[in-house]
This record gives structure tokens, sequence and C-alpha cells, in this order.
């Protein structure tokens, strides 16, 4: 899989708003079948990130490069023009929509001619509830009801199926499962694995390392803006990327004071006043 | 576009629409609004006796609904994409003005006294539509400001141009005809100008594929332009109906009346607003219909009119309507959440 030629990649891309530099010299390659993950904690920079590679943003300096070759995104349409696909943290985001008419917006589908065209509500609803139905969600089956009334693991499924279904190369997820349940995380991962087995590529956002250990192929750790470590699946530990999330070794100190503390308080967790977390750098 | 989909071992997705009727009915923005109509015009219909009922008495809350209804369908559009607009009620006097100093003042032709009257409406929403979409101040904001500001040029050049700040004007036959008549000696003919309103709003919200944008706008503003919704055109184009219809009101009514005065028309903000909110439009915006809209409308004129064939004080009525407002919002949040936690039973686990 290594060999794939990327779909979408990103050479020494810095980002800064102003004064303030938020992206610094991030390279990144997504190839096709294959789930890249994202990991950070708050702040690193994962939604400029995203925005940057979903045509929000324009970087300041450094090359965005699709099959090989340079391009620049006019916007998020342009983008998404070419096959880039963005899935936000709660799916499907307009949720007093029905499903059928959520999934069409701003590509809807038209019967009649010129001014008399008319938005094709029923061709409309069978194609969305088809579409997700091949994601294997088979409990929606009413294209008229809304998108409110999913739940959350349905929605992401919803608007993954869209994203495929208008012809997206490359899947970027944000945040999938934050929102989720256990049960309904494990439906949104294993409908990213049914996008990775159709061949998208697939960037996956999360601090849930568990997450991105389920159905990551490639792992980047991002800390404050830039990429601190870029590894394959099983050459490091869960408790390693933790770690490099937070920052460095914080996480461990973390874990060995509050045992320390126990140890002399007769089993009591310290108060969180008491820990004197370092700041991460 | 690209359809990598296959439909391969897709079960059958028509299914009988039967067992489907209440949560169908549940899902409509309508179904409360509906029930208060109902509610309403049962009530007055026994406390107002066959005064009431007559044809007359119809026309009472008929009339002032037609006047209502047209600012309160844009207005209602623009809601449900999340906007607001208060300057409707500056537009009214302005466009009344405007026509009555060109065709009543200066006496020249009726036409270019109404063309110029709604050219204004729309320059006023045009003006709504650029300050929203430039900067990001809230349109509740925007245009109160825009309301202040067209209702003191108003004042300041009739009384310059005028010398008063009441302009009179006598329409020709054929204008008076199409605007300003009353059908049978008491229908408004504007009634009919409303019936045209709800049908092209009705196309342009539920039938086009434009009212799909207008919901993804109110639903979610940044998606709706990630997927690539002209959201800035919209928003201009809604705040330029809006400014229209109110232009058109204005013209309407200097049509009647056969005179422009300069404070008419702060009464149809709130108005048309709680019409809109009775019709069961989200006041946060993503949800509404113009269906529900006609029946806010039509409950609002009944109480306003109603009253005065009961034998309760007139005062009561604005206690009828505040009331009547705090409970459409509750029932229609009720009624938004049974739309959204439906979910129909039959052949859900095939």
């Amino acid at each position: 899989m290594n060999d794939k030629p990327a779909i979408l990649e990103l050479k020494n891309v810095n980002k800064s708003f102003g004064p303030i530099d938020v992206l610094h010299d991030i390279s990144l390659k997504v190839r096709a079948g294959e789930v890249l993950c994202l990991l950070g904690d708050n702040g690193a920079g994962k939604s400029t990130l995203i925005k940057t590679l979903a045509g929000v943003h324009k970087p300041t300096s450094g090359q965005i490069l699709m099959d090989g070759q340079p391009v620049t995104f006019v916007g998020p349409s342009d983008a998404q023009g070419r096959g880039i696909a963005t899935v936000h943290q709660f799916g499907g985001t307009f949720p007093l929509m029905s499903i059928g008419r959520s999934f069409f917006v701003g590509v809807e589908p038209t019967k009649g001619w010129g001014p008399f065209r008319i938005y094709d509500r029923k061709r409309a609803n069978e194609i969305a509830v088809r579409a997700v139905r091949d994601f294997g969600i088979t409990r929606i089956d009413d294209g008229d009801r809304l998108v409110g009334g999913l739940s959350g693991g349905e929605r992401q499924s919803l608007a993954i199926a869209r994203a495929v279904y208008f012809g997206a190369r490359v899947l970027i997820l944000d945040e999938p499962t934050a929102a989720l349940g256990v049960k309904q995380a494990s439906h949104v991962l294993r409908i990213v694995n049914e996008a990775k087995r159709r061949g998208l590529a697939v960037v996956f956002i999360t601090h849930q390392v568990m997450h991105a250990m389920a159905v990551g192929d490639h792992f980047a750790v991002l800390i404050r803006g830039a990429i601190a470590a870029d590894f394959r699946k099983g050459e490091k530990s869960r408790e390693e990327i933790t770690d490099l999330m937070a920052g460095g070794e914080t996480m461990a100190d973390l874990e060995a004071q509050v045992e320390g503390y126990m140890e002399t308080h007769e089993g009591h967790p310290p108060s969180p006043q008491v820990l004197e977390v370092p700041a991460a750098h | 576009m690209a359809h990598p989909v296959t439909s391969t071992s897709t079960p059958a997705i028509d299914r009988p629409q039967s067992g489907l009727a209440l949560g169908r009915l549940a899902r409509r923005p309508e179904s409360g609004s509906f029930l208060g109509m109902i509610a309403v015009l049962l009530f007055f219909g026994v406390f107002g006796g066959s005064g009431f009922m007559s044809a007359a008495g119809a026309a009472s809350w008929l009339n002032i609904a037609s006047e209502i209804g047209i600012i309160a369908l844009p207005i209602g559009l623009l809601m449900i994409a999340g906007e607001l607009d208060i300057s409707v009620g500056a537009v009214i006097p302005a466009a009344s003005l405007t026509a009555a100093i060109i065709s009543g003042h200066y006496g020249l032709p009726d036409w270019l006294g109404i063309t110029a009257a709604l050219g204004l409406g729309l320059a006023v929403g045009l003006l709504n539509g650029l300050l929203v979409t430039r900067t990001s101040i809230p349109s509740l904001i925007i245009t109160i400001g825009t309301m202040f500001g067209t209702m003191g040029l108003t004042l300041g050049l009739t009384v310059k141009i005028a010398g008063s700040t009441g302009v009179s004007l006598v329409p020709d036959p054929f204008t008076k005809e199409i605007l300003g008549d009353y059908l049978g000696g008491m229908f408004q003919v504007t009634i009919l100008w409303w019936v045209v309103f709800v049908v092209g709003l009705f196309w342009l919200l539920h039938i086009s594929p434009i009212g799909n944008w207008i919901y993804a706008l109110g639903g979610d503003k940044e998606s709706a332009r990630n997927v690539g919704v002209p959201t800035k055109r919209l928003s201009i184009g809604l705040f330029m109906l809006s400014g229209f219809s109110a232009a058109f009101v204005g013209v309407s009514e200097v049509m009647v009346y056969q005179s422009a005065q300069v404070l008419a028309g702060q009464s149809f903000i709130f108005n048309s607003i709680m019409c809109v909110v009775i019709g069961g439009v989200l006041l946060t915006g993503g949800f509404g219909s113009v269906v529900g809209i006609v029946f806010g409308t039509l409950t609002f004129s009944i109480v306003n009119q109603g009253i005065y064939f009961t034998s309760l004080d007139p005062n009561v009525g604005s206690v009828i309507i505040g009331v009547l407002l705090l409970i459409a919002v509750l029932t229609n949040d009720t009624f938004r959440q049974l739309a959204l936690s439906y979910s129909s039973k039959k052949g859900g686990r095939s």
C-alpha cells in the first residue's frame, strides 16, 4: 500500500493568520484506500489543517498537490469539485431538514425545465435512502424523516454516504466519533472502513486514540501546528501516542504523580489543584 | 457528478404510505398553527355572534390579514433563512409617500409613482442585504438602523416637499381597480394580491430548488455555503423580496385610503413577526412553511378583528394575541420535537 501514489499531498505547508503562525511546515500524504489519522489535542491546529485541505484557507506558503499535480483551491466548492469532501462532527448539519432535502442541498435534483424546474422530492428521497442503506444503515428507510431525528452515528453515516455519492475521492472526517457513545462510534468506524474498502482516501481527525487505532493505516500527531510524529500502523503503542498528543511526557508524568499521591494518601486520588502539571513546553 | 453507488441488494424503498399519516402530519411545521386557527375561529364563531360569521365580518379580518400576510410571507422566508427584517415598518409609509408625492403632489402618472415606490422597497432591501452579508452585525440591528434611516428620510423629505406629514393621492380608475378597489363593496382587492404572493412564495419555498437553499441557509449558514449554496446572493434576494413586499403593501394602502401618512406601518413590524411565529416558523431559522405562515396570519387577524364582534373589551384582544403567541411557540416546539423523534416503525429494521 505504501507505493500507491498519493491522491492529496501537502508539501511544506505553512499557514499564518496575520502575525500568528498556525501551521508550520506540514507535509502529509493521503493515499487511496488508506486512512490517515490526524491526532492532536485541542488547539493543535487540526481545524486549520482540515480547512486548508478543504480549500477554505489557502496556505501562506507551501504546496498542495492532487495526483502529483500542484493545485490551488479557489474555495471550498473548488476543492469539493475535485473530490475532497469534509464531514463535520455532527454530520448532517441541517437537523430540521428531511434526509432527502439535506442530502441534495446545493445540487437538488429537479424536473421540468427553465424557470419551472421544480425540486424532485421523490427522486431525492429515493437516492438518499439507497445511498445510506448501501453503507449498511438499514434503519433509515424514509427520506422524509428529519435529519435531527437520526442518531449521531446515523447522521455521520448519512453525511459520509452523501460525500461518497457525490464522487468524493478524499474524505475528511472531522472528529466524527467525538460526540458519540461507544456503540454509535463503532458504527461510524465500520463506515470508515467501508469507505476505505471502496478505495477512498480518508483523513480521520480525532483525539480519541482508540478510535484512530481501530481504523488508521497511517498516523500523524499534530502539536502546536507542527507534525510531531508521523508513523504507520503498529509502530507505536496507544500510550506512546497519547503521550505524544499531550505534548511529550506529560501524560506519563501525570499518571506517575497520581499514583504517587494515592500511595501516600490511602488510595484517594488527588484533587486537581494538588497536581502541578508542567506546561507542554 | 459521479454516481459510484450501485444499487445492489437494496430492499424496496417504496412502502405504502398509510400508517405514516400521523407522523407526516406531525412533521409539518403548520400542524400547530392549523389547530390554533381552528380554535380561534370556533371561539369567535361562538362568542362573536352572527356579525363575525357574516360576509362583512369575514371581510374585516381578511382585509387585515391580506396586508399583514403580504409582509409576513417574505418575513417568514427571511426567518426561515435565519434573518429578521424590522425595516418593513418604515418601508411601508416610505413607499406610500413616494407614490403619493410623485403621483399625487406632483401629479405625474400613477405607474411612475408605483414603480418608484416599489423600487424604493427593493433598494432598502438591497441595502439591508448588502449590510447583512458584508458585516457580521445581526440583521435585527441592521434593519433597525435602516428602519430609522428610512423613517427619518421619509419624514424629512415629505415635510420639505409637501409641507405636511400626510399627502393625498387620487388614483386613476385603472390603478384604483387593480390595487385599491373593494370587491363586493367590502373585500379589498389586496386579498387577491395576497393569494398571488402565497402561490408565488409557496412555489419558491416548497417546489423550486431555491426553497431547499433557504432551509439550508437557516439551518447552518456555513455548511450551506460549503455545499455551494450562493448564501450571499440568496440573503440579499430575500431582503429585497421583503422590501418589495412592504413597498407593495405601502402602495396598495395609498390606493385604498387615498392618502399616505408618515407614521403608518409601525404596527406591521411586530404583527408580521407574530404571524410568522404563530405560523410555526422557528425563530432561529431552518424550519417553517408558507401554509403555516398563512394560518398564523389568519389566526392573528381573526383575533385582532374578532374581538370587536364579542362583548369583550377590545383591549382583551391584545392579551389574547400575547397568550396565543406563547401557546403557539410552545405547541410548535412540541410538534417539532414530535417531528424530530418520529421514525417509522414499519419496515424499520428490514
